[in-house]
């Protein structure tokens, strides 16, 4: 046998063995209760066998779902887009990091994935699994603590996307637009976007970007290099999309404009992946009805829960939108630790005034920077320390709209299916 | 001062990364619990500075969206004489646009306004962390509490002074000192925001604009105050740690 051959069974038997020992921690994980198990799986892997995501990606189709929002249910709804013939493998509780990817490489013998990727992670991820498509959402300040800038996590991806075959693409954004230009092929998709505070400066050449209008009719243009806006091949405007001899009506049955641009970057992807017919990817999301614990209902001691995620200012000004004519009790909850990001001045990126004159309670290891954002922006709320049921017990029974930042978001989906 | 106080926020889109539009907030929620009527004014990139406004605030950025803001503050004839005559908070990238030098990712030397006797540079690591310091030349204030996120230095020349001693954190990247103090301007690089999490400095900062005001206790602030420095100041630890052993 040459030294070539060796080496190789070498390699294929530890990957075989680390595969084991990953499966068996996976299960433990699970017996602990310790989420799916597909984290413990793959730091065990990744331990034995670092580059097991590039060998467990070859000769499979690999699509990657990344953006600052968005992004778990864009994998979702592209999964279920696909439909239910195509065999496909997704990280489906939004785990996302390298230990995730390898975890779900390793548990699934699926041909084509669809792999959700935190933004940071995006560029090892494209380099390990050499993807078919990438499909980018949006791109904003976010756990600044980890990330820094957004500018340079916008460098970052256009490094890495150049070679890809081809980015779906959100072309209302800039740093995104800017980024996906580094692969070889762009499918535009124009979904608008309410938050603009990321786009004053062109990514390109650091010059003044302007933005105008929202939604269907926005634009952005530097001023001074040619980056602007692309023509995109699909828009989506209220609930329809159109796109290239066709024109779909997403009706979802996920609430907000946010989940509208996410099914319609999910439409797009399986059109491009597996020229899925943008009706029939269309008519398959109507199923999804909660993504991760995201706008689950539940009951729980007298109240009818909503339960959503707002991470970030970009998420929590979409969200406002979507309650702006509510006027039943919210529960916050806030977290400032590891996927949070450690420094919570971001919450004054955003004005809470809309909440004016609501019942607000606060929990949360950080409620009191929420509690003290809230007063200066004329919002009254009580801080109610403990678990959720101890906030619910302060508020009267029935509908009650709990939101969470990431961390406090998971512990809040627990607590409430646990009841 | 006319017949409202006019909190100048300078270039929120450029240098407002880092939620320091908060301290305009601070600035005005303090303000008006004291009935005093107060108006934010957001300076966009197309204005011009506002010649009379009565406390100028900065606040931190990107790299690339802070060389713009150079760029264009150096445009504006009036704004060297506007931010050194009015009481100023400028916060990280705000403090290095105030200096005589700073330096971008790649190491390239940037002109700043010069207003600050500061020479930026930048440190080998990122500072990311919770801060603390105490504060050397405002006595009325006590001990800061801050979120640092940033790369720059600065060393002072002798007309600058240092803000406050370094407790815990990086700061002006000297092993000592943390923002600078010159004439009526703040400079620092806690974000927090930082005049949310240190009233006494808001008050500082509304004091030298109108003058003495009445007491206002905001007990939310001060129990965030007391967790943040709970959390970060090793003095206190310390502390419970002899009191454990005993």
């Amino acid at each position: 046998m040459t030294d070539a051959r060796t080496a190789s069974t070498h390699h294929h038997r530890r990957l075989t063995l680390a595969r084991h020992g990953a499966r068996a921690a996976g299960a433990l994980s699970r017996r602990l209760r310790h989420g799916s198990g597909l984290v413990i799986a793959g730091r065990v892997l990744l331990a034995i066998e670092p580059d097991t995501v590039a060998t467990l990606s070859r000769e499979r189709s690999i699509t990657l779902v990344s953006g600052t929002n968005g992004k778990t249910t864009t994998t979702s709804l592209t999964v279920a887009a696909l439909g239910a013939g195509a065999e496909v493998a997704t990280n489906r509780d939004g785990s996302n990091t390298a230990a995730a990817l390898a975890g779900v490489l390793a548990s699934a013998d699926a041909p084509k994935l669809v792999l959700e990727v935190d933004e940071g992670w995006l560029p090892w991820a494209v380099r390990e699994t050499g993807p078919e498509a990438v499909v980018l959402t949006n791109l904003s300040r976010d756990q600044l603590s980890r990330h820094h800038e957004v500018g340079a996590v916008a460098a970052a991806w256009r490094a890495a996307l150049a070679g890809v075959p081809l980015v779906v693409a959100n072309a209302d954004d800039p740093a995104v637009t800017w980024a996906a230009l580094a692969a070889e092929h762009q499918e535009w998709v124009a979904v608008g976007t309410e938050w603009r505070a990321d786009s004053s400066v062109c990514p390109a050449c650091g010059s003044r970007c302007t933005t105008s209008g929202s939604g269907s009719v926005s634009d952005w243009g530097c001023s001074s290099c040619g980056l602007r806006r692309p023509e995109p091949r699909w828009e989506l405007d209220g609930h329809t999309l159109r796109g290239p001899g066709t024109e779909v009506d997403l009706a979802l049955d996920l609430p907000g404009r946010f989940n509208l641009a996410n099914a319609a970057m999910a439409v797009v992807a399986a059109h491009a992946i597996d020229a899925v017919p943008a009706p029939a990817a269309a008519g398959r999301m109507r199923a999804v009805t909660s993504v991760a614990g995201r706008f689950e209902h539940l009951r729980l001691h007298g109240h009818d829960l909503r339960i959503m995620l707002a991470k970030n200012p970009a998420g929590w000004l979409e969200l406002l939108h979507l309650i702006r004519d509510d006027r039943h009790p919210l529960l916050l909850v806030f977290n400032a630790e590891g996927v949070d990001g450690r420094d919570p001045s971001w919450l004054y990126d955003v004005s809470f005034a809309p909440l004016r004159g609501r019942t607000v309670i606060v929990q949360g290891d950080r409620a009191t920077d929420l509690l003290v954002r809230l007063e200066h922006d004329g919002v009254a709320a009580e801080h109610i320390p403990g678990p959720l049921a101890m906030g619910l017990w302060h508020l009267p029974a029935g509908r009650v709209d709990v939101i969470g930042n990431y961390s406090a978001f998971r512990r809040v989906v627990h607590e409430a299916r646990r009841g | 001062m006319d017949d409202e106080l006019a909190i100048i926020n300078v270039y929120p889109e450029l240098l407002g990364t880092y939620g320091d539009s908060g301290n305009a907030l601070a600035l005005a929620h303090r303000a008006s619990a004291r009935n005093i009527p107060v108006r934010i004014v957001g300076v966009g990139v197309d204005d011009a500075l506002p010649l009379h406004g009565d406390i100028y605030l900065l606040g931190g950025g990107e790299d690339s969206a802070q060389l713009l803001a150079a760029r264009t503050l150096l445009s504006q004839q009036d704004a060297r004489q506007v931010l050194e005559s009015r009481p100023c908070l400028a916060v990280c990238a705000g403090l290095q646009l105030l200096a005589h030098e700073f330096q971008d990712a790649d190491q390239g030397r940037h002109e700043g306004l010069g207003i600050l006797d500061v020479t930026c540079g930048r440190l080998e690591q990122r500072a990311v962390g919770e801060i603390v310091t105490e504060p050397l030349e405002l006595p009325e204030v006590p001990t800061l509490t801050g979120f640092e996120n940033h790369r720059g230095t600065a060393a002072l020349g002798p007309a600058a002074r240092p803000l406050g001693r370094l407790v815990a954190g990086i700061g002006n990247g000297d092993r000592h000192h943390e923002g600078v103090v010159q004439g009526l301007i703040v400079a620092t690089y806690l974000h927090g925001p930082v005049l949310v999490r240190n009233p006494a400095l808001a008050d500082l900062m509304l004091a030298r604009a109108v003058g003495p005001l009445s007491d206002f206790d905001d007990p939310d602030v001060e129990q965030l105050r007391l967790e943040r420095l709970e959390a970060a100041d090793p003095r206190r630890h310390r502390t419970r740690h002899a009191f454990l052993r005993r």
